[in-house]
């Protein structure tokens, strides 16, 4: 996938971040889910069930142990998202 | 931040979320005077927070199978299932719960927890998936996790949403596990297991379900949902609880496949741990076929249970979606679900107090878990209390 699918992911991720965060911080890439952006694992693992429908991906959720921040995961979305093209 | 830091962020912010609420978990049960009633305090209180749903918990004919276990074999084996953990009675389990079911064959753990974590994770490894409920208990995220499989969830109780999930994963279908259970613990709504099946059939996969709720509840001979629905024979593999109906400790998982025995040799859960006491394998034995023969046992407990969700449906609490021995009412926050508990104990009624993240979609819930053994006086005194706790406090 090219780096103007990555930028998409990224823009689509923040936009529905800003959604579900309880915090009315401006979300940028470097952000952290957990500890700036208060996404508890619920949040996060239904997010993840709706990125899988967006992206028509399958993503598990162990591979979210690496991910801390909003960039971790549109990196990890747009891997998957290019190994399955 | 420190390994201790860490604790005492948690426990900060679990009282930042209820500051007055800490005592709500893990509250001492001073005495116990039967399966229903118990001290809390200086209160003589009503149970309903238990899974005890034969109320088979003081069942003379287990009282008497444990007594006697422990005179002639001791207080505990001292040893795993796979050195010198396995009496004759740990056998003779297996055999009369694979009898049950009537399957090939069945493995006895240590706890209903183990059994998932054990069963999952000899299953399926890494390279494979594990398509699992979103509902699912922690045993079974557990044992996910424990296995190294890819972990995928599919929205609660959604066969649509499964044969997405399924779709997509083209020829991985072939090595994986779908995993439901029969009633889920938090609502207590049914898996929707006939069209499961159908899905599972369609796409050449392989089939777990867990009966930890449903074991002694659903079906004439209490086989759970696969009895219900007539599927015993299209589920592969169905574990469970010893912990609920059968009131004492342990797990199993029973199936058709003949490779279940290797189980044995692949799974820690299993392996690393002592087996269960002489006492707890000779009371679940008795209290088995008690369930087995106990079509009146469970036709008082779904009285008892469709009494209660009616009287509270009519009062206006919001419920989960289905009549059953898990009456849980839908609460909008922490703090008024706090009251309510409060409010019951207050009225010599014990329920469970469960707060986010533990209940799904981030609710708050007051669930009641009803026995074979309450009376229809004691349930109506529920239901009178609820409805006066929702004047004062709901409304």
């Amino acid at each position: 996938m090219s780096e103007n699918n990555y930028n998409e992911i990224l823009q689509l991720l923040c936009n529905r971040l800003e959604n579900i965060s309880n915090t009315d911080v401006a979300i940028t890439p470097d952000l952290s889910l957990i500890d700036q952006l208060s996404i508890d694992s619920i949040k996060l693992l239904n997010l993840i069930m709706e990125i899988e429908d967006t992206f028509d991906i399958s993503v598990p959720i162990n591979a979210l142990a690496d991910v801390q921040t909003v960039r971790d995961l549109a990196e990890l979305i747009h891997r998957i998202k290019s190994e399955s093209s | 931040m420190s390994l201790l830091d860490k604790l005492d962020a948690a426990a900060t912010a679990r009282k930042a979320l209820l500051p007055d609420g800490v005592g709500a978990f893990g509250i001492p049960i001073e005495e116990i005077y039967s399966s229903t009633e118990a001290r809390i305090g200086d209160r003589r209180v009503l149970l309903l927070g238990t899974n005890n749903y034969l109320g088979l918990s003081f069942a003379p004919e287990c009282l008497q199978a444990a007594h006697a276990a422990i005179d002639k074999e001791g207080t505990g084996t001292t040893g795993s299932r796979m050195a010198n953990g396995s009496y004759l009675g740990h056998r003779a389990l297996e055999q009369e719960f694979a009898d049950f079911y009537q399957c090939h064959s069945s493995i006895v753990f240590t706890t209903g927890y183990q059994a998932n974590l054990g069963t999952i994770s000899g299953l399926v490894g890494p390279g494979d998936v594990a398509l699992i409920d979103g509902d699912s208990h922690a045993s079974i995220y557990d044992g996910c996790t424990l296995s190294g499989a890819d972990i995928i969830r599919f929205r609660h109780n959604d066969a649509t949403d499964l044969e997405k999930r399924l779709r997509r994963l083209g020829e991985r279908a072939l090595s994986t596990l779908i995993i439901v259970e029969g009633i889920y613990s938090m609502l207590g709504d049914q898996a929707p297991l006939t069209d499961i099946v159908d899905i599972k059939n369609k796409y050449n996969c392989t089939l777990l379900l867990d009966e930890a709720h449903s074991l002694g509840v659903l079906g004439d001979t209490g086989q759970g949902l696969v009895e219900k629905t007539g599927l015993i024979k299209e589920v592969d593999f169905i574990t469970g609880t010893f912990s609920k109906s059968l009131c004492s400790i342990g797990g199993y998982c029973v199936s058709n496949h003949p490779q279940l025995d290797q189980l044995r040799y692949v799974s820690h859960p299993y392996i690393f741990t002592a087996s269960p006491s002489p006492a707890t394998i000779a009371s679940t034995r008795a209290a088995l076929e008690l369930l087995r023969n106990g079509k009146k046992l469970r036709q008082q407990l779904w009285n008892n249970a469709e009494q209660l969700y009616t009287k509270l449906s009519e009062t206006g609490y919001r419920l989960g979606p289905e009549p059953g021995p898990i009456v849980a009412a839908i609460v909008d926050s922490p703090q008024k679900a706090l009251a309510l508990w409060k409010g019951l104990l207050e009225h010599d009624i014990y329920v469970n107090l469960i707060l986010p993240p533990a209940a799904p979609e981030n609710k708050s819930l007051v669930r009641c878990s009803i026995n074979a053994a309450h009376t229809p006086e004691q349930i109506s005194y529920v239901a009178q209390v609820f409805a006066k706790l929702h004047t004062r406090m709901l409304q």
